[in-house]
């Protein structure tokens, strides 16, 4: 009994632990970020590995998605005969909930587990050492960079996903199942809010990249540097950050729409 | 200027790890470009000796003062000043891995100057020449055999031509021409840029073939210091254990254990 309340308080201990230790670490992170604008280019280069690579993934996910919608928002539709509102439900469902969330689901198993192996990774040949005994500071050097280009990337992908939804549910809707064309578009620009709608998705995908990316760079940095430590960190980027994301989503949209 | 001739001090450092005492007062001195060689058995802590000096981590007491500075207690931007003026030789090299050998060399000088791309490419060719690498700048980490990899890193560590350099295990697992080419440019280095060298390893011959002063640390103490000579002829025990590679003495073969019969239940 002492044994299972000993495991217990060592537990919740080494939670607050590791909460306090990420909370020092973003605070590093977020004061190397003013550096970064003298050195556009470390910026630029973080940008192309985490946001441009993922972008196949997200813009064939981001069809799918799209088709499928398309498909079971036409049979649901078509029953109350209202399917030139498709796109309408296409756009809504893709620019608040599902462009913001998968794209955030897909970016933390991309680039977010990408980014905990490879900083975990560098901690373990000792890079990062070797970098902190050439007087190059390695959360502001590595963490800063890679977490503002999350931070960027993240509202862009989710843009993309949103976009190539939409043009997957037209290649469905009007393509393949006779929605007319021009109720598909028409209806779509007339209900989709640019405030309501569109500014809400970016501010809830922006908190996303923050998260993810956030998770991912502290994983990496706070890895004990052994071979199972960084699968194991890695492993915990993609379940925390999927977690954090779908409770962040609730959250948000409960604050959002009421 | 002041002319002390004693580079880094260490008095009284203690240091535990997971409530181990891996350091438990020990005191030395590393003279200005000298080569002092600290030896001991494995698991003594000399890595962790060097990773205090250079202040990755903190000690529990006790001072460090290198160059007149005491590192314990120095800020942020002290300590990158200071560790611009100090090299460490990894005991894997740990080469930026997506970087080019050039580019590895590069890196410091990149990071802290702004030098011109031609100046950056004399200088990097310079420090590559100085370890015989000149022609392997374009190689990528992965393609280096271990001992090219400590030469690399090397030269990336006198890139911006420091005081001193702190060598971790430089000679572990190193055929015995490139231990023989390592021997010389830690000598050589030393010698022709005025270096100060910390050496920590526990190979005996090589160790003290360079060494101008070696320390011996166990237990967490430093239980002998002197030159090769000194040691070999010193009436420690520990001295002769470690110097002649004896199986039992003072450090005794066997880990600490409860008595061998009544771990076997007899008796």
């Amino acid at each position: 009994m002492i044994d299972f309340i000993q495991s217990l308080g060592h537990k919740g201990l080494e939670f607050f632990q590791r909460l306090g230790r990420g909370h020092i670490l973003i605070f590093d992170v977020l004061k190397g970020l003013p550096a970064l604008f003298i050195r556009p280019s470390l910026i630029i280069q973080q940008v192309f590995s985490v946001g441009v690579l993922s972008l196949i993934i997200i813009i064939v996910s981001g069809f799918f998605v799209g088709m499928v919608m398309g498909l079971q928002g036409y049979n649901t539709l078509v029953d109350f005969g209202a399917e030139e509102s498709l796109g309408v439900m296409v756009a809504l469902s893709l620019v608040r909930e599902l462009g913001p969330v998968v794209t955030a689901l897909l970016f933390a198993g991309r680039a977010g587990s990408a980014l905990t192996a490879e900083i975990g990774l560098m901690k373990a040949t000792e890079q990062l050492s070797a970098m902190e005994m050439m007087a190059v500071d390695p959360v502001h050097r590595v963490l800063s960079p890679r977490f503002l280009a999350g931070f960027i990337s993240m509202p862009l992908l989710a843009a993309m996903f949103s976009a190539v939804g939409v043009l997957g549910g037209f290649f469905v809707g009007v393509g393949l199942l006779g929605v007319d064309d021009g109720a598909y578009w028409s209806q779509m620009q007339a209900s989709v809010d640019f405030y309501d709608d569109i500014y809400n998705g970016v501010i809830k995908s922006l908190v996303f990249g923050f998260v993810v990316t956030w998770i991912a760079v502290f994983e990496g940095y706070d890895a004990i540097p052994t071979s199972e430590g960084v699968s194991r960190a890695t492993t915990r980027t993609v379940v925390h950050s999927s977690l954090a994301v779908l409770g962040l989503d609730f959250i948000l949209t409960a604050l959002m729409f009421n | 200027m002041k002319k002390n001739n004693t580079l880094v001090k260490v008095r009284n450092l203690k240091f535990a790890r997971n409530s181990r005492m891996i350091f438990d007062g020990v005191d030395l001195d590393i003279q200005r470009g000298k080569i002092t060689v600290i030896m001991g058995p494995s698991g003594t802590g000399k890595t962790t000796l060097l990773r205090l000096i250079g202040r990755q981590i903190k000690p529990l007491e006790g001072t460090i003062e290198v160059d007149g500075e005491e590192v314990t207690t120095l800020g942020h931007r002290q300590l990158y000043e200071l560790r611009k003026r100090m090299g460490m030789l990894f005991q894997n090299g740990a080469l930026l891995t997506d970087l080019s050998v050039f580019e590895n060399i590069a890196y410091p000088l990149r990071e802290h100057t702004n030098l011109s791309e031609e100046l950056i490419r004399t200088l990097v060719l310079m420090k590559l020449e100085a370890v015989g690498l000149r022609g392997a700048r374009d190689l990528m980490p992965a393609e280096l055999s271990g001992g090219m990899s400590r030469r690399v890193a090397l030269a990336r560590a006198i890139a911006l031509d420091p005081m001193m350099i702190m060598y971790d295990e430089p000679f572990t697992g190193q055929d015995p021409i490139s231990m023989g080419v390592l021997v010389r440019l830690i000598r050589n280095l030393n010698d022709a840029l005025g270096l100060t060298s910390v050496v920590v390893s526990h190979d005996i011959e090589e160790a003290t073939s360079i060494a101008d002063y070696i320390y011996l640390l166990s237990g967490g103490k430093v239980v002998a210091g002197g030159t090769a000579e000194d040691l070999a002829n010193s009436d420690s025990e520990w001295a002769q254990q470690f110097m002649k590679g004896l199986p039992d003495g003072p450090v005794p073969f066997h880990y600490p254990s409860e008595p061998y019969a009544s771990d076997l239940n007899i008796g």
